[in-house]
């Protein structure tokens, strides 16, 4: 194998899984480390450049970061399974421990620079464009339909999930910068919309539709058929306070999760989700499930709904079909019928929470925007823009519904793109994050951040007693670590950013690091191609997923490899080397957002 | 030296051996060596041997002298039974110990001041007893503990690291444990595991006096230019003379070893000893071959490794002595004071 470039930033980056995973590039490690060092508001200002949300973020995430954690596949099995680090509800102990951050928040800008850009949406996407530019001294104005601004963080997810004061202090930040908020201003015309000359446009209007579940007895009983998102859209803004006793919801996403346990809030007794797949390959994540199921929620698989039953025009039930899955030579699955007889599920009400779409009725066909046949605006990958230059799409608007974490992301590429446009600048030519890689070293044996591996299994973040949170709507369920556990959590961190960095001219070949390292990383062996190489390191290196660190050829010919996968950045082998031909160093990745820095290097007036 | 203690957690894949155990199980305390020490590398090694012939760490005794090179039973084995003796007087304690329990795994491990100056004597007289042991001496020519003084086994002509040259010659141990009659002499580097392991392994079950000397850089008072026992050193003059395979049964044998140039040397526990000749002059079951060998290798600066001597039919001191099976601390009272009448009988074979 070649030596690995580590000059290139994707190198170090991968090895923060973490960090990689997440669509806006969090430094996830640093902020821990800001955690556990009690610097709240350090650790919040940290995700707040990166997420916009981290209050927000801190409850609601979907977390890819968290399947990525590299403590999810060292830690021991003893038959529990191996957890990653709590890194969602990390945030979140930032965000409730940080105190008054108004003070680091960047200012309104002094002088406006005259150029002016319409939010269409005031979800997070749009938000993030808004706080990336007005800062700039961009001039920009946010539309939306709904009376406060939030989009689906404020309509779509429950309060006992997401407390106001949260969003409205979040996105309260955003607004301080300048933002103009049009709030209740529904944009029903592109064309009108473009004929007032904004010098950008960005759409973040989100995925709105509901999709409807056509099946008979759909239209006969409509009063007691509700679309999901609409519906907890309506309890959100008051207009809805009660269902009947009897539910049924049908769909397994997390839109499902918050309709259910919206419903047994709202005097649901017997609340059911009812879904056409197992159990397993649910759309919902897993902590969503476990919370309905705690709340009494039973979750029933492979029904698919076949019909909704009436009487005298009033919903009485729901026909299923019972099906299993099958799965064909290439891993596809197909769900087929079991011949067993239709099952019947009486119900009072049925929530129909069976995925969303976009829809936007209010781009005329003909304004110059094209839309794709799924009803998708046709957009360059890397900048957003739609094949109007000055247009620009973000969040679930630009390629189907997604979350909020990815709705952030796409708000500061679109940011960086507007920016660079009104600068005159080539839109593809996005300068690389800017990385720095700094020694930890503070003595022989003491680095600048705790490399001991705490053993502790992850913690659970407590709840409300649920005779409490079934009351009432508006109190949330989950109560958040105390800043003691919080330490805890924090201590299951590997620091998976402070980076082995190897340095072959330094090595004797002693083979001190290959003896210390408890994860059997590191092998100092004959040079050979990848596929062979991997199989016989010191540790078979099976997950092709991470990358093997090889150094130059040393002394003797042969190469150090060490495999990414499992290693615990305990720094022993840095530790144990005696010529400092280990080192640990930490790896910082900053995205480059909208300003000075995504531009061109402009030459200084002489 | 590392502060921390290696963390609990290991490779997901990491093997266990018939016992159930994994090679983790087999380490110890957390080393206080310096960092790159050779003695932390043979440390590993001797985890590695005993790991993989499936020994019971309670079954072994580790007895060691005063040096560095008598820290390390801290570093490996933590289950198994330590003596950390007196400085020169490990062979003694064991040969005590070994009458006492034949049933236990002994392990002494020593180094080159323990072994060739304070304890040249014991060295010479436990070779020649024939205890059954496996006695590893690691050899870095130097006393670190002491800030880097020529050892007895450094090479005349040698240089300290700062620039004083040898005028002593060296105490060669493994000619001396060849006259002193030991039955199984082996020389290898702390550097190359893959030679290190299976002598190891062979010597364990060797029954009778095993000897292996290790050469373990200091890599703070003698690992520089000018030194015959630095990493590049001997890296550049290593010759070996054979490649063991070590197998603890013929059943286990997963080999086909067809080519020809191999030595099969069957050892008194069943064991097979497979070596490739690497130097096609060379059987190490010559006692006087070996002896040349070694001789003619150090005049040319050379540094003979692998297998040097097995006497695969060797005796040990129990044989010698004709001594009882059972180890002392299995006997009763009343084998231990069988009466009057037996006293009766020993005195009238004596009058």
């Amino acid at each position: 194998m070649q030596k690995t470039d580590t000059g290139n930033p994707d190198y170090f980056h991968k090895v923060v899984d973490c960090q990689w995973a997440c669509p806006a590039h969090t430094p996830v490690p640093e902020y821990i480390r800001l955690i556990a060092a009690g610097r709240y508001a350090d650790a919040y200002m940290v995700n707040w450049e990166s997420n916009v949300f981290p209050g927000i973020l801190g409850r609601t995430c979907d977390r890819p970061c968290e399947p990525a954690c590299r403590r999810g596949r060292v830690e021991e099995g003893g038959g529990a399974k191996p957890e990653p680090v709590a890194i969602c509800r990390l945030k979140r102990v930032a965000a409730d421990n940080k105190g008054d951050v108004r003070a680091l928040m960047p200012k309104p800008a002094a002088k406006k620079n005259g150029k002016r850009i319409a939010c269409v949406g005031a979800g997070p996407a749009s938000l993030t464009v808004a706080r990336d530019l007005a800062p700039l001294g961009y001039s920009v104005t946010v539309f939306d339909r709904d009376k406060r601004a939030g989009g689906m963080i404020w309509s779509q997810i429950p309060r006992f999930r997401l407390p106001l004061e949260v969003i409205d202090e979040e996105v309260g930040y955003i607004l301080d910068l300048g933002v103009e908020l049009k709030a209740g201003v529904e944009i029903t015309s592109m064309k009108k919309l473009l004929a007032e000359g904004w010098d950008a446009i960005f759409v973040g209007s989100g995925a709105p539709r509901g999709r409807d579940l056509d099946i008979p007895g759909r239209k006969e009983a409509a009063a007691h058929i509700h679309i999901g998102i609409d519906w907890l859209s309506s309890v959100s803004f008051g207009h809805v306070s009660h269902i009947g006793k009897r539910v049924i919801v049908l769909g397994g996403g997390n839109t499902a999760m918050d309709c259910c346990r919206t419903s047994r809030r709202l005097g649901g007794e017997d609340v059911k989700v009812i879904v056409r797949s197992g159990f397993e390959e649910m759309k919902a994540s897993p902590w969503e499930k476990e919370d309905a199921q705690h709340e009494g929620i039973p979750i029933l698989n492979y029904l698919v709904p076949k019909a909704f039953t009436h009487e005298n025009g009033r919903l009485t039930g729901v026909g299923f079909e019972k099906v299993k899955a099958v799965y064909d030579a290439k891993g596809r699955r197909s769900l087929v019928p079991t011949g067993e007889p239709e099952q019947h599920y009486e119900c009072d009400d049925v929530l129909v929470a069976v995925g969303q779409e976009n829809a936007f009725p209010w781009i005329e066909r003909d304004c110059g925007i094209e839309l794709d046949r799924h009803g998708l605006p046709v957009l360059d990958k890397a900048t957003l823009r739609a094949t109007l230059p000055n247009v620009f799409f973000g969040g679930d608007s630009a390629f189907g519904p997604k979350n909020i974490i990815w709705a952030v992301a796409h708000g500061h590429e679109a940011a960086v793109s507007i920016d660079k446009l009104l600068n005159g600048e080539d839109l593809r030519q996005r300068p690389a994050p800017q990385t720095s890689l700094v020694s930890q070293k503070m003595g022989i044996h003491e680095w600048s951040y705790h490399n001991e591996i705490a053993l502790d299994r992850r913690f659970k973040v407590p709840w409300r007693d649920v005779n409490q949170t079934l009351k009432n709507i508006k109190v949330e369920v989950e109560l958040g670590f105390d800043p003691a556990t919080g330490f805890k959590e924090a201590e299951r961190c590997l620091n998976c950013d402070v980076q082995t960095v190897f340095t072959g001219k330094l090595c004797i070949e002693c083979d001190a690091c290959a003896d210390i390292c408890p994860m059997d990383c590191i092998s100092v062996t004959p040079n050979g191609e990848e596929a062979e190489l991997r199989a016989r390191l010191r540790a078979p290196a099976n997950n092709k997923a991470q990358d093997l660190y090889v150094s130059e050829p040393l002394k003797t010919t042969r190469v150090l490899v060490k495999d990414e996968d499992v290693c615990l950045h305990c720094g022993l082998c840095a530790e144990r080397c005696p010529t400092g031909a280990w080192d640990m160093q930490k790896f910082l990745l900053e995205m480059t957002h909208a300003g000075p820095g995504c531009r061109r290097p402009q030459k200084l007036a002489a | 030296m590392t502060y921390l203690a290696k963390p609990k957690l290991h490779h997901p894949t990491l093997p266990k051996n018939k016992l159930g155990y994994t090679r983790r199980d087999y380490e110890g305390k957390v080393s206080t060596l310096c960092a790159g020490c050779g003695h932390d590398s043979i440390s590993a090694a001797l985890i590695q041997a005993f790991w993989e012939l499936d020994v019971e760490p309670h079954r072994v005794a580790k007895l060691s002298g005063i040096g560095c090179s008598s820290k390390t039973p801290d570093y490996f084995l933590g289950n198994s039974h330590g003596f950390n003796t007196v400085h020169g007087r490990m062979p003694s304690v064991l040969t005590g110990a070994n009458l006492a329990n034949r049933d236990l795994i002994y392990l002494g491990v020593s180094g080159d001041g323990d072994s060739a100056s304070i304890g040249l004597g014991q060295f010479a007289h436990v070779m020649r007893r024939g205890v059954n042991m496996t006695y590893i001496l690691e050899n870095n020519g130097v006393y670190g503990l002491t800030k880097g003084q020529f050892s007895a086994t450094a090479d005349m002509g040698s240089k300290s690291k700062r620039g004083q040259v040898n005028t002593d010659s060296a105490v060669d141990t493994i000619s001396l444990a060849l006259i002193m009659g030991a039955s199984f002499v082996a020389r290898s580097f702390s550097g190359d595991k893959a030679q290190l392991v299976p002598l190891i392994k062979a010597a364990i079950a060797h029954q009778g006096a095993a000897f292996i000397d290790v050469i373990s850089p200091c890599v703070a008072f003698n690992n520089h230019p000018g030194s015959t026992k630095s990493y590049d050193y001997i890296r550049e003059h290593n010759e070996a003379v054979n490649r063991l395979d070590f197998w603890p049964s013929r059943e286990a044998i997963t080999i086909d070893y067809s080519e020809g140039g191999l030595i099969e040397v069957p050892q008194h526990d069943g064991s097979i000893l497979k070596l490739r000749k690497l130097d096609a002059d060379y059987d190490p079951r010559d006692r006087i071959v070996a002896l040349e060998h070694v001789a003619r290798a150090a005049e040319k600066g050379e540094v003979l490794t692998g297998l040097l001597y097995v006497h695969a039919e060797a005796q040990d001191l129990h044989a010698h002595l004709n001594t009882y099976a059972v180890p002392l601390n299995k006997l009763g009272e009343k084998e231990l004071c069988p009466g009057a009448g037996v006293l009766e009988k020993i005195n009238a074979a004596l009058r």
